[in-house]
């Protein structure tokens, strides 16, 4: 490691940036210290990638998980272990370069899902790590943005919120 | 699903699309300033910055009160919060998902190194 002056302490743990960059784009970044080969691989493979893509915060089990990680591939990953209420999620991956990028799309919700691009930008043994999604329309990025990718939970909790701001509007 | 109030959400994230004007919310929390002084912070023309407020001002985060010449600015009734609220979900998602991520990539790194030396004993 080099021995740079941060400011910050604890280097292991990075920080995770949201930011809405314009009516159409989201943008999640976050570093790793480790080599982008490796960052992409948890990405890639289906049973690295189901330990970390659903927090155990969220309450809910990945059922399974399908990577066919390359370009024109697709993958399919379910939610639930309940037949009668699980969630499927499903792409097609537009385009996958080995350890620098993957594009895919999110067609579970029809014309309004997100294109999704993941960048890993190696500097010094450490991968920077840009998550893009771009929707089609704003009304889409303030739906999706919101649904968290339409896990049950969370969207009773965005009900919840946009309630209360919708309450919150109407009073002033 | 959208209708709730994204229209003014729209209006909102609009306002805050642009740095200068984040900067400027960010200044007048400070303290409240002429459109003189924003102009003169930002490096702007006071026509430029007119506008700025002007969005700033349309969406709520900002008042303006002309008193004599000069028209001072300070932050509006409204608040971040809103916003923040909904873009903080977001982010809780991704930061616990991505910390999750650092643990496997943790691993591999650490197995790829054991692995290392095994080949090399």
């Amino acid at each position: 490691m080099d021995a740079r002056s941060e400011t910050e302490l604890a280097p292991t743990t990075n920080r995770t940036t949201t930011e809405r960059t314009s009516d159409r784009e989201l943008v999640v970044t976050r570093t790793f210290n480790a080599p982008a080969r490796i960052v992409f691989e948890a990405w890639t493979t289906p049973e690295l990638f189901k330990r970390w893509w659903v927090p155990k915060s969220l309450g809910v089990s990945l059922h399974s998980c399908e990577l066919d990680a390359r370009t024109g591939g697709t993958y399919r990953l379910v939610f639930g272990d309940d037949a009668a209420t699980q969630m499927e999620f499903f792409g097609r991956y537009i385009e996958v370069i080995p350890h620098s990028r993957i594009v895919w799309t999110n067609d579970e919700g029809g014309e309004g899902g997100p294109v999704t691009t993941v960048t890993f930008e190696e500097k010094a043994g450490q991968t920077m790590l840009v998550i893009h999604d771009l929707y089609p329309s704003k009304e889409a990025a303030d739906d999706g943005a919101g649904s968290l990718d339409g896990m049950p939970e969370t969207l009773d909790q965005l009900d919840e919120l946009l309630v209360s701001l919708g309450a919150t509007a109407a009073r002033s | 699903m959208v209708q709730y109030s994204s229209g003014r959400l729209d209006v909102s994230f609009a306002a805050l699309s642009d740095a200068t004007r984040r900067g400027v919310l960010e200044r007048l929390g400070r303290a409240d300033a002429s459109i003189t002084d924003l102009a003169d912070t930002f490096h702007m023309t006071l026509t430029g910055m007119k506008k700025h407020v002007g969005v700033l001002e349309h969406a709520g985060f900002v008042t303006t009160e002309k008193v004599g010449r000069v028209r001072t600015c300070k932050l509006g009734p409204r608040r971040l919060d809103e916003e923040t609220a909904w873009i903080e979900r977001y982010r809780e998602l991704w930061a616990s998902r991505l910390d999750e991520l650092d643990k496997i990539v943790e691993e591999l790194k650490q197995k790829e190194i054991v692995n290392g030396r095994k080949k090399r004993d």
